[in-house]
């Protein structure tokens, strides 16, 4: 090795303190960047393989009753490639050793094979056998949650009838990666399943032989979507149809592709914070090494070493300390990309998951490091590279010290010398000042971005579910019902209140915009579903007109006073002009509200519920669900307390983690800016400090001219994270407004205690560190050696 | 191989009307106001002068570290005044060495990597090892510079500054900052590469007593030359005392 990369090794050697502490902030934003880019890959890959092999529909409709012979005249639809009809029906079920209300819907097979469009993945078992009547194929995760395999029974209820069915296979659909119940927020494969049965034996069931209610498609290439789906619905309006929608609105793929967007943002963002982070960090470092070696540099250069020869000596040491990291941020992102592919295998239960680590992205990772690094010295190295030699070898001017605003103020009286010594040193740099408490803060802001989606959750199911949704049993009928039955419900033994409902699918239209929903009428004076305005008070829906949420409106571009075009696409299919009464906040889900009487006018079918919203009684809930699946119109019955309780209880343990994971990260953010910032002001004063010890000042009154500042730098620094934090989470929040989620951004007092803890506890680390090394500083030494 | 009287001794240097002038905000510094002077191939000259003489600033231009304001300077047939800094590093890179009031070692190299960092990229040096050999310090070549006395890190610096053959040595204050036994050795060594390598050697220091080590003596007072003489009767460094 040559004798001058020997000296950048013992260089490097000499600060392992700092250079480790910065290459664990690249390490991170390296790690951080491997592990989610790798997975993202993985996971684009896998999905657009299984589509793939799988066949997943370009688009979906759903009608009433369609003819089988309806089918050739789709396939004859310009822009249509293939086609597979279906029957697909709600069910309630009932599973041995499982109280709760339980529904799930089955698709058809073919008669003895496979789909055309939509292909299962049979993880165990078989399909369905040509002919058999009580068959059935279930989702795996549905089958997972009741420890159901083939050879188990489960009962149906298909279309009134009890109906005894035999698990024969397990098996995944690229169509229900995601299953959710329609109406509910999270999967919940305990209370709601998808299954599988023979076409011949479901069709029987609903009354739909030689007949099909549902349709997935795929597109001819270079179709326009949006002109099939108009071919389509024209083609299928006589038979009930409810409007065809394109993948994109496919529920499954859109709740997938959403989430991943999301990690491709925190992909993005995350590195960029840590990688910025560590070039400050190499800069201040990489600024006193060079301000230190002033000397070394003009020998060098005094003997024939070039600029560039410089330049280069200090850009491999800096370039070492990135790579460092970067490698390791390799190996560990590679590990945990590995890792966090596995939990998307299992949450996704795609039937494989491709991850590797692509080359590209170790590339990319690799040369943001070394730009990171290059840029964040560049500065100082080019400092060094113009050091002229003569002047090198005399030593540096005293640095330049003035009174500090507090003192031209007239203030100083207040404080100490000590005191006085720290606010000076700010003046003096403010600008490293203010890089310094902005990388600390950037701890902080990184652990407000990662955790306030928790507050906002928390936030989100107070409001909707304390105020506007109080129910805590849904139950829909299978088709429109009497009135009579509510009357039923409600005096069913447990019930303690019913609030009827009604639904009905409809267009809106607005000047050239449009939205498929649905409308849901409401009594007129509710005491469950409350629909609330925009300070959150329950609003009253007026006897005429439409309460829509805030983003529908926004979607048709109407407010208050506003006519939409009603175009109901049940019964009669009448088209209406009704006003926009007024407008409700919602956080989760779009809703057109109305009143039950006039919507029940307007659908022209009488007057009708779709179901019921229940209050019962807990104790009584068990009896009160087997009645219900009893009923032959019940289609569903739906516990939304549960739903929520079972996704908190399934992400807890993936928060927990998660949480660690960031403050774990955060914390080598905060430790590595604290401990650098310390360990130069500790070198750049030593002599200062050395002298003051001499002349009598205690250790701690020493630590507390170096720690002091330290200190008010975090503590500055904390709030500034806050507000950063809450800014990025607000545009976050901005970016992921969908029609599924409009999360409002919320800051739990939680959530901000952590996040000040983390960098606390990571600065106090740094200090107690520094603080060893100030208990052994050199006194006569210091004093002797020349500056 | 000094140079034997008679011969015409060949000119390294020649300076004519060098002139410096730092510039520091409104104030002027004049230090250095028209050098002429010529120095001869193999010679030993002491640059003798009081402390803001002007010396360091003399040899620094001649050194090609840093550059005249006013006049001209020849190596050889070179015209430094007229170099840019690429040909002033490569200037420096073969043809000189340099020894410093405060040696100036790298501290995290051993005493022979300080010689190899300079070998490395010299044209035709000597091994480091032969160079510590000739100041007396083959025997310390894996010792850090903190685990020498001030003598001897200051001859490694002679070690480093010769090693690479070099046609002139400038050496500033070589013995400022030690004792005079120390002094001497450092200033016998210095004696012993000028005899051996017949390197133009030119020794600063602001204590006359050395000046009698030198063939020539060069003074220099307020950024004037004030006197050059030749020695008559040189003294051996050993010989010296203050
Ligand atoms: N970089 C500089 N900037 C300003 N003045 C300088 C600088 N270097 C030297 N001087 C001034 O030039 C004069 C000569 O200095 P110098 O050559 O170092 O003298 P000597 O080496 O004889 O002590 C002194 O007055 C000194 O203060
Ligand atoms: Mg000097």
């Amino acid at each position: 090795m040559k004798a001058i990369d020997r000296k950048m090794v013992r260089d490097l050697w000499g600060m392992r303190g700092q250079a480790l502490a910065i290459a664990f902030v690249f390490l991170s934003g390296v790690a951080a960047f491997v592990s989610m880019t790798s997975v993202m890959d993985a996971l684009q890959r896998t999905l657009h393989a299984y589509y793939v092999d799988h066949r997943f529909a370009d688009g979906f409709a759903t009608v009433r009753r369609a003819p089988e012979r309806l089918l050739a005249q789709i396939r004859e639809t310009p822009g249509i490639n293939s086609v597979q009809s279906r029957v697909a029906a709600g069910v309630n079920l009932t599973i041995p050793g499982f109280d709760e209300p339980v529904s799930g819907l089955i698709v058809s097979l073919p008669e003895g094979r496979q789909p055309d469009l939509n292909r299962l993945f049979v993880r165990e078992g078989r399909l369905v056998a040509p002919g058999r009547e009580n068959e059935v194929v279930l989702n795996e995760p549905f089958a997972e949650a009741h420890d159901l395999r083939p050879g188990d029974r489960i009962t149906a209820i298909l279309n009134g009838r009890y109906t005894p069915l035999q698990v024969v296979g397990i098996a995944l659909s690229p169509e229900f990666l995601m299953q959710i119940q329609p109406g509910s927020l999270f999967p919940d494969p305990r209370r709601y399943g998808v299954m599988w049965m023979g076409r011949d034996a479901l069709g029987a069931a609903f009354d739909m032989e030689g007949a099909f209610n549902d349709l997935a498609f795929t597109l001819a290439p270079g179709a326009d979507p949006d002109a099939v789906i108009a071919r389509l619905d024209a083609l299928l309006q006589r038979y009930g149809g409810q409007g065809a929608y394109g993948r994109a609105d496919h529920p499954s793929h859109f709740f997938i592709t959403e989430e991943f967007r999301q990690l491709e943002q925190t992909a993005t963002v995350l590195p960029l914070i840590f990688l910025a982070v560590a070039a400050f960090l190499l800069n201040i470092v990489v600024a006193r090494l060079i301000a230190l070696q002033r000397e070394q540099i003009a020998v060098l250069k005094a003997f024939g070493y070039t600029n560039r020869d410089v330049g280069a000596h200090y850009a491999k040491l800096v370039l070492l300390i990135a790579l460092l990291g970067a490698a390791g941020g390799t190996v560990l992102g590679h590990w945990m990309g590995a890792g966090l592919g596995n939990l998307y295998l299992e949450y996704y239960r795609f039937p494989f998951l491709h991850y590797s680590l692509p080359p590209a992205v170790v590339a990319t990772a690799v040369g943001l490091t070394v730009a990171a690094a290059l840029v964040g010295v560049l500065q100082a190295v080019r400092r060094a590279v113009r050091l002229p030699p003569a002047e090198a070898m005399r030593p540096a001017p005293p640095a330049v010290y003035r009174t500090t605003l507090v003192e031209r103020l007239g203030l100083q009286r207040f404080f100490d010398p000590p005191t006085r010594m720290i606010l000076r040193n700010f003046e003096r740099r403010p600008l490293k000042a203010f890089l310094t408490i902005l990388g600390i803060s950037s701890s902080c802001a990184i652990l407000i971005m990662g955790l306030f989606f928790g507050d906002s959750f928390d936030y989100v199911t107070r409001v909707q579910f304390g105020i506007a949704q109080r129910e805590n049993l849904t139950v829909t009928f299978t088709e429109p019902t009497s009135t009579a039955a509510l009357y039923e419900l409600a005096s069913l033994p447990g019930v303690l209140h019913a609030e009827p409902f009604r639904t009905v699918p409809v267009r809106l239209r607005h000047a050239h915009r449009s939205y498929q929903t649905a409308i849901e009428g409401i009594t007129a004076a509710p005491y469950l579903r409350r629909p609330v305005d925009i300070d959150l008070q329950p609003l009253t829906v007026p006897p005429e007109g439409l309460v829509l949420t805030e983003r529908l409106a926004q979607i048709l571009g109407v407010q208050a006073g506003d006519e939409v075009l009603v175009e109901v696409q049940e019964g009669r299919r009448r088209t209406r002009a009704v006003p926009v009464a007024g407008l409700t906040r919602q956080f989760i889900g779009l809703a057109a509200y109305m009143d039950m009487a006039a919507l029940n006018r307007l659908a022209g079918m009488g007057q009708a519920l779709s179901g019921a919203y229940l209050m019962i009684d807990k104790d009584r809930e068990a009896d009160l669900t087997r009645t219900l699946t009893d009923r032959p119109r019940v289609a569903a019955i739906m516990s939304r307390e549960r739903a929520i309780a079972a996704f908190r209880e399934t992400t807890a343990k993936t928060m927990l983690t998660y949480t660690f994971i960031l403050s774990l990260f955060a914390g080598v953010i905060a430790f590595g800016v604290v401990y650098n910032s310390a360990r130069i002001s500790l070198s750049e004063r030593d002599r200062e400090l050395a002298s003051l010890r001499v002349l009598g000042l205690t250790r701690g009154e020493v630590a507390y001219i170096l720690l002091g500042e330290l200190a008010v730098l975090t503590l500055l620094a904390i709030p500034l994270g806050f507000l950063l934090g809450a800014g990025a989470g607000a545009a976050m929040v901005q970016a992921m407004q969908t029609d599924m989620y409009q999360l409002p951004f919320v800051l739990g007092r939680r959530t901000l205690a952590l996040a000040a803890a983390v960098v606390l506890a990571a600065a106090l680390v740094s200090a107690l560190i520094i603080n060893r090394r100030l208990n052994r500083l050199d006194l006569i030494g210091v004093l002797k050696t020349r500056a | 191989m000094t140079h034997s009287p008679g011969t015409m001794p060949e000119v390294v240097f020649q300076t004519r009307g060098l002139t410096k002038v730092y510039e520091m905000g409104e104030v002027r510094v004049h230090a250095l106001r028209g050098i002429d002077l010529a120095l001869y191939s193999g010679e030993l000259v002491v640059l003798l002068g009081a402390s803001g003489s002007g010396k360091s600033t003399l040899v620094n231009i001649l050194g090609g570290l840093d550059t005249a304001t006013d006049g001209e300077v020849f190596y050889q047939t070179q015209n430094l005044t007229l170099a840019d800094d690429r040909a002033l590093t490569e200037y420096r890179r073969h043809h000189v060495g340099f020894v410093f009031q405060f040696y100036n070692l790298i501290p995290s190299l051993t005493a022979r990597e300080n010689v190899a960092i300079v070998t490395e990229i010299a044209r035709d040096p000597m091994t480091p090892e032969a160079a510590l050999d000739l100041v007396g310090l083959g025997d310390r070549r894996d010792h850090f510079p903190a685990q020498l006395s001030g003598g001897q890190q200051q001859r490694v610096a002679i070690a480093r500054a010769i090693a690479k053959q070099p046609s002139v040595l400038l050496c500033d204050e070589p013995t400022g900052a030690l004792d005079s036994q120390t002094g001497i050795i450092v200033l016998e060594a210095l004696e012993r590469v000028n005899r051996e390598l017949g390197a133009t050697t030119v020794v600063i220091t602001h204590n006359a007593v050395q000046a009698e080590m030198a063939q020539r003596v060069i003074c220099l007072s307020d950024g004037r030359v004030t006197d050059i003489r030749r020695n008559t009767a040189i003294k051996a460094a050993r010989d010296l005392t203050w």
